[in-house]
């Protein structure tokens, strides 16, 4: 029995000794650096008190807010449509809406660019109907729109899964006992998806905090937190200022992960 | 009559959304082979661009392929003993490391690279090696192949299997190599999909970790968004849809009958 103790602890060695030497030695050291700047400690609370970092906390979490909103009412629509509704197509739709799952935010980025840039499809179609062309990529509304587009593959996935587990007859017996469909959706679908709800949606949440790729493809002028982090860090070289709002914002998303898990009560998949 | 209408809404919404997914990347694909995009593809076809890319970025190709199959590699030797210890022993203890784990995927990669570069960044041989980006890539990636493994480690019934290869008296090598690996292959496969595809696409942190002789296929693409022409871009663009389409496909294949397990997790 010890003998086999001491062997699992062999197995784990590896990961473990990397991943204290590669993750939680450089955490801890990120945290004491974010305290040695010219602010101390204080820094730690300057992205409440000061203006610049508190208008971008929150324009961040608006982005993020409304991204999660919108991922989870197109995924809602469409991914219980796609599991209920079995017809010719069906499983190339539901391919085509999971293939951008692992796009990186970078060309993320440049899908927002080719349909609302400068020379995007967008622009085009509003220029040739109205002839003013609408441009919009790279504003905070590009990043919204791009974190949608990569929030929908991710969340559907989740939302089809807990689809598949819903009972059909729930809703026929709602529904024969003369419910609405908007009565069914709200007293039966909804409740039955909630803890997918919470889980995509604590994902897509964290997720759209602490994504960089796209606001840098888009804008260094997009103001959001993880774009504040890298301009500290390389134009004004204020390293303890970038490793304390780092390390805020992995807080943060770590803790929206960690209370979704709870909420939801099942095991939730971090984000990324 | 009304649920055939509520159908078709249904379906013309569902169409839409794909829409809002697919017609940027055709959009893309075709700019980058476009002599003229402004002008529109009456201008023309060319692979100009796309050689233009592979003469200028090629060996950002090349790093990224080399650099996901060195990180397969490690996260393979690192993740399934560790997967296997996670399902062996399920306590407090194994939930907990496991919830570690999944830590460098929760905190954003910007604070992971932060860290990274203010402990070792003063090794410079380290610093400006590919070894660097090497070691944030596997951090974010190695959580996805223990689970991956851990999923199908979890459903079958290992202890039964093992005890009955030991009453044969089976130690514990041969019962790894020829029980444990043969039973969680699917698990390693989808996990190693997802490792290879997340590592090609990383950006967050390999921005900050890279440096101007360490530069992946995103860095790249980063690079040509911000600097050369929209053509330039959706070549490259095109390039790399190319090397990661099969990777996302198998992994669609192979994730299907459990599409909860894999799902969520990268990348920005």
């Amino acid at each position: 029995m010890r003998h086999e103790v001491r062997r699992l602890i062999l197995l784990l060695l590896p990961a473990g000794i990397v991943f204290a030497a590669f993750f939680l030695l450089p955490m801890a050291r990120l945290f004491l650096i974010g305290g040695s700047g010219k602010m101390g400690w204080a820094a730690y609370t300057a992205i409440l008190t000061d203006d610049l970092y508190l208008s971008s906390l929150v324009s961040t979490f608006a982005v993020a807010a409304a991204t999660t909103a919108a991922t989870l009412v197109i995924s809602g629509i469409s991914g219980v449509f796609l599991q209920r509704h079995k017809f010719p197509g069906n499983a190339a739709l539901v391919a085509m809406l999971t293939f951008p799952l692992a796009f990186p935010g970078v060309v993320i980025g440049f899908m927002v660019i080719m349909l609302a840039g400068r020379q995007g499809l967008i622009g085009q179609v509003t220029q040739a109907l109205t002839g003013e062309k609408l441009v919009f990529a790279y504003t905070i509304a590009g990043l919204f729109m791009g974190y949608v587009y990569f929030s929908i593959p991710r969340t559907i996935l989740t939302v089809m899964a807990a689809a598949e587990k819903l009972d059909p007859k729930l809703e026929e017996a709602a529904r024969s006992l003369g419910a609405s469909p908007w009565h069914v959706l709200r007293d039966v679908i909804i409740p039955g998806l909630k803890p997918a709800f919470i889980s995509a949606g604590a994902i897509c949440f964290a997720t759209a905090v602490g994504a960089f790729g796209t606001a840098f493809t888009l804008a260094a002028k997009i103001n959001v937190l993880p774009m504040v982090i890298y301009t500290e860090f390389t134009l004004s070289a204020n390293i303890a200022m970038a490793a304390a709002l780092s390390f805020v914002l992995g807080i943060v998303t770590w803790l929206v992960l960690a209370v979704a898990r709870t909420a939801a009560g099942s095991s939730v998949a971090a984000a990324g | 009559m009304k649920r055939r209408g509520l159908f078709l809404l249904q379906l013309g919404f569902t169409l839409l959304v794909c829409a809002f997914l697919v017609v940027p990347v055709i959009l893309s694909m075709l700019a980058g082979l476009t002599v003229n995009y402004f002008i529109g593809v009456e201008s023309g076809l060319t692979l100009r661009w796309v050689m233009e890319v592979w003469n200028g970025y090629r060996e950002t190709i090349f790093l990224s392929i080399g650099l996901s199959l060195a990180c397969l590699a490690v996260t393979l030797v690192l993740g399934v003993p560790t997967a296997y210890v996670l399902a062996k022993r399920q306590n407090a203890l194994t939930r907990t490391l496991e919830e570690m784990l999944v830590l460098p995927v929760a905190v954003p990669g910007l604070a992971t690279a932060l860290a990274l570069i203010v402990t070792y960044g003063s090794l410079s041989g380290f610093r400006t090696s590919w070894a660097f980006i090497l070691v944030g890539h596997v951090l974010f990636t190695l959580p996805f192949m223990v689970r991956s493994v851990l999923a199908v480690l979890s459903a079958i019934d290992l202890k039964t299997l093992e005890e009955g290869a030991a009453s044969l008296g089976a130690g514990f090598w041969p019962r790894f190599r020829d029980i444990v690996l043969p039973n969680c292959r699917q698990g390693i496969l989808a996990g190693s999909l997802m490792v290879v595809t997340l590592s090609m696409g990383e950006f967050n942190m390999t921005w900050l970790l890279h440096t101007p002789f360490t530069k992946t296929l995103p860095v790249g693409l980063a690079d040509a968004y911000a600097s050369l022409r929209l053509e330039v871009g959706s070549a490259y663009t095109l390039v790399f849809f190319l090397m990661i389409m099969p990777l996302l496909l198998a992994l669609q294949a192979f994730a299907k009958p459990r599409p909860a397990k894999f799902v969520a997790e990268e990348t920005e």
